[in-house]
C-alpha cells in the first residue's frame, strides 16, 4: 500500500512539542478559502512548472507535486531525525490535506510509530468518520484539532462542508481524555467575528479541562503566492492578515476562561 | 556598563590599527649593540626578551584597571622583523589595502628603510625557512596545495592551564633553579642544552618581575600627580597589585587577571606566536578568587563585572600581528583568536559550570566586542540552563559564543594518548582546536586543499592554472573504468603532497627548535621545566602538530557529481566533463544546470553523497595521523579553515560541483554554500558521519534566521538541536544569527553598520572588515529559516 505525501519537512518548531518531523498527506475533502497549501488538496499528484534560476538564465522544467511513498519509506524518512525526537520530546506530526482522507496509509505510519516508540501527532480537520476514528485514535498522542466556524452554514460556504461532525467528533474525542490542542486559524472577515469567537468559547468551556490549549493561526497572505508560483488553478480570494491587536483581544477572551493559548502554534 | 568601562570600550573600539617600530628598532639594537657573544640560542632569545621589556614604553591608559599594552598604546603593533620582515612594499600594502589595514607612518617608513631591512634582509627565519625547502614543497605552496603557518608567524597555538593562579614568577624561579642543580653532566647528553633553555627560563621569569615593576613605578607617579581622590587611590590600589603579581601568586580576583595579562604580554611580546595566547578555562581559574573575594566581602559581582570588562577591552586592544601573502589570505582578520572558554567538566569529571560562568556570559553579551572570542562547552553533564543562556546570547547575532562537545573533546585527546585529567582540563582554542591545556604544544602548520588535489588528479598529474606537472601521473580519468580509481588516482596524489607538506613541516619544526626556542612561553607550558626544554623543541607534556584539512563539502559534491553522472547514471561522459571544466562552463549551461540543481549534494543526509565525505575524510586521516614530528610529537588531522576557503577556492578552475573557476570552497565541515536544503537536522546528520573523535576539531557554521531564536520554546529547541548533534560525537557548532536581506544591505550600505559582526569560520568579525568575495559567500550560506 502507498500514500501520496507532498513534503516531508524536518525540523518543524510550529507542529507539536519538541524538534517534530511533518508529513503532508496529499488530499483533502474540505475547500477552505484561505487555505496556506493550495498543493494539499488534490488526491492526485499535479504538474507544474519548476523554475531554476543560475547567474541570471532561468530553467524550467514541468515537475509532479506529490510522490507516492510505502509506509516503509516514509518511515524512513521520519527515523532520520530520531535521534533529535528523543533529545527534545519530539516526534512525527501528520499533516495534509486531510490525513484521514488516506486512512489505512495512515494506520500503517501511526501503527508503525507506536512500534518505534515515535511521539505522534495528527493535524486534524476534524472531519473524520468516526469508525476510522475509533479505531486509531489510540495510536496518537496529541490531536492539533481544527476548529474553523461555529455557524454550519457559513463553515460550509467557506469550507465546503458541514461542521457537524467535526464538533462531534471533537466532543467524542474529548470525553475519552485524549491530548488534544485546538486550532483555529484566524482569518479576518471570515471568522472572526464577536459572534464566533463567543460560540466557539461557548463549545471549548465544555470541554474544559479536557480540553485547554488554544493555538491561533493567523491567516498569511503566503497561499496565494504559492497557488501562483506554482501555477495551481484556484480561485483567489482577498484576505487581509489579522493584526495584532485583534490577535491579542481574542488570546485575551479565551485566557479569560483558563485556556492556554498560543499564536502561531 | 559603567562609565569607566564604556569609555575603555570606546577607546578601543575607536583605536586606530597601525604598526608600531617599536618592538622592531629595540631586537635590531639588541642584535647590533648588546653583546651576544658566546650565549646560547636560549640565553640570547632569554636577553632579548629582557632588553624588550626593558625598554619599551610602558603605557597606562586612562580610567583603566587592568594595565599592560604590547604595543606603545592600543592597537599600535609590533612587528617581528627576525621572524619576518616587511619590505617598504609590505608596508604600503598594509597601510593602504582596503580591509584589515595597519597605518603606517613616515617615521616608521624611515625608521624600516634605513636601520630594521638593512639589517635583517635575508636573515630572517621566513627567509630560513624558505631556503631549507625544496622544489616540490615550493610548486605545491604556490599551486596553494597546502599553507604554511609558520612562514610568518612562530608556532605557538597553546593555552594556559592552572599553574600562574598557585605559584608566582619567584617560585617558579626556585623551580627552575632546582632543576638545573638536579641535571647531571655524566648520564645526560643533553645536560648543557637544558642548562641553557633552563636559566633562560630564569631570565625571562625575572624579566617578566621587572617589567610589572616598572608599571609599578609608572603607576606610583600617576598616583602622585593624581588630582582626583577617588583615582589617586585606584592608582595606589594598581601599584599594590603590580607589586604582588607576578612575583607572587594572586590572591585576589584583580591580582589573577592582572598576573595573567603581564603573562600575555610575555608570550605575545617574545615572539608572534599563532593565535596570541589563552586564558582557557576562566571562569574555572578564577572562580576560587571570586569566591573568596565575596565571602570576605573585598568583592562583589558589580566589582567582578566591572575588572572582567576592563580584562576584556586589553584583548581587543590587541589585534593580531600584520600578515601579508597568502598568510595574510588563509586567516584576515584583525582577531587573535584569544578564545575563552566557560563550563565543561572539572577535573575530577563533574560539572563545572559555576556561578562565575554565567556571570561572564553577562560580560560577552554587554561588551559585544571582536576580542577576545568565547565559547561554551557543553558536556552532557552541564545543566540545559547553561546552554539557553548561552543561545540568549547567540540570539543577539555577533556569532559568540560558540559552542563546543566537551565530552567529544576529552574523547579525541584521550585517543590521542592524554591522561582523562589532562583531557578534562582542556578545552578549544583559537578556532575550534582541541588541546589539553597547560601542558601540550600543538601546532597548527597549514591548510590543506583537498579539491585542489582533485583538480590535479583530473588532470593527471598538471596544475592546469600553471599547466606545470606538481603532482603524479595517476593516469588520464576518461579512461577510467570505476568511480574507484578515480578515488584511488585522488589518494595517490593526496598522500604525495601529504607526505611533501610533513617533510617541510619537520624541517621547520627543527628550524624553530633550534633558531626561534620561547623560554617565556616554556616557562608556562609543563612539562618544560621539568625536561629543561624548550616548547618548540618538544619540551612540553604533548607535542602535536595539525594539518587543516579545507573543503571537505566542496569535495564531497564534486565526487558525488562524477560518480552519479560519470559512473552511475552514465548520462555525463568524463570527457565532457571535463571539457566543460577547462571552458569554465562556457557555453555548458545545461550541464552546469544540471550538475547544480539535480545531483545529490552533501549535507542532506544522504548516504550515498556522504560516504564520499567519509572516504576523504578516512584518506586524509590515514595519510597523516600518528605519523611522528621533528620534536617527538605525532601528526593529527582537524578540520577548519578560518578564511582559507575563500584562498583555495581562488586557486582552483572550474569543478565537477558546478562551481566556476575562482569561486569559494565550502568551509570547515559545512556543506556547499546553499547546497543544504533539508533543513539542520539533515546537515548535522550529514556532517555527523566522519568520524570527529579521530580530529582535533572540526568546524560546522550555521546560519539562522533570527525568527528561529524568537521564543522560549525555540531556544529550548535548539540546545536539544546542539544535544542530538554532541549525542552523535559532533564537535563544534557555531551560529550566524542574521538574515540574508540585512547583509545585502550592509554591503550596499556599510556605514549603517559598522557595529554588524558576523561568524565567519570559528571565530567572528566585523562585516566591514570582510572583503567582498567573503562577505559574498557568507550570504551565500544557507540561512535556514522555520
Amino acid at each position: 500500500m502507498k500514500g501520496l505525501i507532498f513534503d516531508i519537512k524536518r525540523l518543524a518548531l510550529h507542529d507539536g512539542p519538541g524538534i517534530r518531523t511533518t508529513v503532508f498527506l496529499k488530499g483533502c475533502p474540505l475547500n477552505c478559502r484561505w487555505c496556506h497549501n493550495p498543493e494539499s488538496r488534490c488526491f492526485d499528484t499535479e504538474l507544474y512548472m519548476h523554475v531554476d534560476k543560475l547567474e541570471g538564465k532561468v530553467f524550467k522544467k514541468q515537475k509532479e507535486i506529490g510522490y507516492w511513498m510505502t509506509v516503509n519509506e516514509a518511515m524512513k524518512e521520519i527515523e532520520k531525525d530520531k535521534i533529535f525526537f528523543e533529545e527534545s520530546g519530539g516526534g512525527v506530526t501528520f499533516s495534509g490535506g486531510e490525513p484521514f482522507a488516506q486512512y489505512e496509509f495512515l494506520t500503517g505510519l501511526l501503527t508503525a510509530c507506536r512500534n518505534r516508540s515515535i511521539h505522534t501527532a495528527l493535524d486534524t480537520t476534524g472531519y473524520i468518520k468516526r469508525e476510522q476514528l475509533k479505531n486509531v485514535y489510540k495510536l496518537v498522542d496529541l490531536f492539533l484539532y481544527d476548529l474553523k466556524h461555529m455557524d454550519d452554514k457559513l463553515h460550509k460556504k467557506f469550507t465546503g462542508v458541514s461542521n457537524k461532525l467535526i464538533i462531534e467528533n471533537l466532543e467524542w474525542l474529548s470525553n475519552r481524555k485524549r491530548n488534544i490542542k485546538i486550532r483555529f486559524p484566524v482569518v479576518p472577515g471570515y471568522n472572526d467575528s464577536e459572534k464566533n469567537i463567543d460560540l466557539m468559547r461557548a463549545l471549548l468551556e465544555e470541554l474544559y479541562p479536557d480540553v485547554k490549549h488554544i493555538d491561533l493561526l493567523p491567516y498569511h497572505k503566503m497561499a496565494s503566492s504559492k497557488a501562483e508560483r506554482l501555477g495551481l488553478k484556484q480561485q483567489v480570494y482577498e484576505i487581509e492578515e489579522p493584526d495584532a491587536f485583534k490577535l491579542g483581544s481574542i488570546r485575551k477572551k479565551f485566557e479569560e476562561t483558563g485556556f492556554v493559548v498560543g499564536i502561531g502554534g | 556598563m559603567n562609565e569607566r568601562v564604556r569609555k575603555l570600550r570606546e577607546q578601543s573600539l575607536n583605536a586606530i590599527n597601525r604598526l608600531s617600530h617599536e618592538r622592531a628598532v629595540l631586537v635590531t639594537d639588541y642584535y647590533q649593540n648588546q653583546n651576544t657573544q658566546g650565549l646560547s640560542k636560549p640565553v640570547e632569545r632569554a636577553n632579548l626578551f629582557e632588553y624588550i621589556l626593558m625598554k619599551k614604553n610602558i603605557c597606562i591608559n586612562d580610567f583603566e584597571l587592568i594595565v599592560g599594552e604590547r604595543g606603545p598604546a592600543p592597537k599600535a603593533t609590533p612587528t617581528y622583523p627576525e621572524i619576518t620582515l616587511h619590505s617598504l612594499k609590505d608596508l604600503d600594502i598594509l597601510d593602504s589595502r582596503p580591509k584589515v589595514s595597519f597605518r603606517v607612518d613616515e617615521k616608521t617608513r624611515k625608521i624600516y628603510k634605513e636601520q630594521i631591512i638593512p639589517f635583517w634582509k635575508g636573515n630572517t627565519n621566513r627567509d630560513r625557512i624558505m631556503q631549507n625547502m625544496d622544489k616540490e614543497w615550493l610548486n605545491a605552496y604556490e599551486a596553494g596545495v597546502f599553507t604554511e603557518f609558520q612562514e610568518q608567524r612562530a608556532p605557538g597555538h597553546t593555552v594556559l592551564g592552572k599553574k600562574i593562579y598557585s605559584q608566582g614568577m619567584i617560585d617558579i624561579q626556585k623551580e627552575i633553579r632546582e632543576q638545573i642543580e638536579k641535571l647531571d653532566y655524566y648520564k645526560d647528553k643533553d645536560a648543557y642544552d637544558r642548562r641553557e633553555e633552563l636559566k633562560a627560563m630564569d631570565v625571562v621569569a625575572g624579566a617578566l618581575i621587572m617589567f610589572a615593576e616598572r608599571h609599578v613605578a609608572k603607576l606610583t607617579k600617576l598616583a602622585a600627580n593624581e588630582q582626583d581622590s577617588k583615582r589617586k587611590e585606584e592608582l595606589e590600589k594598581m601599584v599594590a597589585v603590580c607589586r604582588k603579581v607576578p612575583a607572587n601568586a594572586p590572591e585576589t580576583f584583580h591580582e589573577a587577571l592582572q598576573y595573567y595579562w603581564f603573562v600575555h604580554l610575555g608570550v605575545i611580546t617574545e615572539l608572534n606566536p599563532w593565535d596570541s595566547f589563552n586564558p582557557g578555562r576562566l571562569d574555572q581559574h578564577l572562580y576560587p578568587f571570586y569566591k573568596k573575594g565575596l565571602n570576605e566581602g573585598s568583592l562583589d559581582t558589580e566589582k567582578a563585572t566591572e575588572l572582567l570588562q576592563c580584562f576584556w577591552v586589553k584583548f581587543n586592544n590587541h589585534p593580531s600581528p600584520p600578515k601579508i601573502g597568502v598568510t595574510a589570505q588563509e586567516s584576515n582578520t584583525y582577531t587573535d583568536f584569544t578564545l575563552i572558554n566557560l563550563g565543561g567538566l572539572k577535573e575530577d569529571g563533574s560539572d563545572a559550570v559555576n556561578e562565575l560562568s554565567y556571570l561572564i556570559l553577562d560580560v560577552i553579551e554587554e561588551m559585544r566586542i571582536l576580542q577576545p572570542s568565547s565559547m561554551v562547552q557543553l558536556s552532557k553533564k552541564n545543566p540545559d540552563k547553561f546552554i539557553h543562556r548561552a543561545l540568549k546570547i547567540i540570539k543577539t547575532g555577533f556569532g559568540q559564543p560558540s559552542v563546543f562537545n566537551t565530552d567529544a573533546i576529552i574523547k579525541e585527546l584521550v585517543r590521542q594518548g592524554k591522561s582523562v585529567e589532562d583531557a578534562r582540563n582542556g578545552g578549544a582554542s583559537g578556532c575550534v582546536e582541541s588541546g589539553a591545556f597547560g601542558t601540550e604544544a600543538y601546532f597548527l602548520t597549514g591548510y590543506f586543499n583537498f579539491n585542489k588535489v582533485l583538480e590535479i588528479t583530473l588532470n593527471n598529474g598538471t596544475d592546469p592554472v600553471t599547466g606545470k606537472q606538481i603532482g603524479i601521473q595517476t593516469g588520464d580519468p576518461t579512461k577510467f573504468r570505476s568511480f574507484d580509481q578515480l578515488i584511488e588516482a585522488w589518494k595517490k596524489q593526496l598522500n604525495r603532497f601529504i607526505d611533501i607538506k610533513i617533510k617541510g613541516n619537520n624541517i621547520i619544526e627543527k628550524i624553530n627548535a633550534g633558531f626561534m626556542p620561547v623560554p617565556f612561553l616554556s616557562v608556562l607550558i609543563d612539562d618544560c621545566i621539568k625536561n629543561g626544554k624548550d616548547y618548540n623543541a618538544g619540551g612540553a607534556r604533548y607535542n602535536t602538530s595539525y594539518i587543516q584539512g579545507v573543503g571537505l563539502g566542496s569535495i564531497t559534491d564534486n565526487l558525488t557529481s562524477v560518480r552519479y553522472h560519470v559512473f552511475d547514471k552514465k548520462d555525463i561522459a568524463m570527457a565532457e566533463l571535463l571539457k566543460a571544466l577547462k571552458a569554465n562552463y562556457r557555453g555548458f549551461d545545461e550541464l552546469r544546470h544540471k550538475l547544480v540543481y539535480e545531483t545529490p549534494k552533501f549535507g542532506n543526509d544522504d548516504e550515498y553523497t556522504d560516504r564520499q565525505a567519509v572516504i576523504v575524510f578516512d584518506c586524509f586521516y590515514d595519510a597523516v595521523n600518528g605519523r611522528p614530528t621533528a620534536r617527538g610529537g605525532e601528526f593529527r588531522i582537524n578540520m577548519l579553515p578560518t578564511t582559507s576557503h575563500i584562498y583555495f577556492g581562488s586557486v582552483i578552475g572550474a569543478m565537477p560541483d558546478g562551481r566556476k573557476a575562482g569561486k569559494p570552497v565550502s568551509e570547515g565541515i559545512s556543506p556547499v554554500q546553499g547546497a543544504d536544503i533539508k533543513g539542520p537536522t539533515a546537515v548535522i546528520k550529514s556532517v555527523a558521519r566522519i568520524d570527529h573523535i579521530k580530529t582535533g576539531g572540526t568546524l560546522l557554521n550555521q546560519k539562522f534566521s533570527p525568527v528561529f531564536f524568537n521564543t522560549e520554546a525555540n531556544i529550548v529547541k535548539l540546545g536539544n538541536l546542539i544535544r542530538a548533534y554532541f549525542r552523535m560525537d559532533g564537535h563544534h557548532i557555531q551560529f550566524n544569527v542574521v538574515d540574508a536581506e540585512t547583509l545585502k544591505d550592509a554591503q550596499k550600505n556599510p556605514e549603517n553598520y559598522r557595529d554588524l559582526i558576523v561568524r565567519v569560520a570559528g571565530y567572528s568579525d566585523y562585516f566591514n572588515d570582510l572583503g567582498e568575495d567573503l562577505q559574498n559567500e557568507i550570504i551565500s550560506r544557507t540561512e535556514h529559516r522555520m
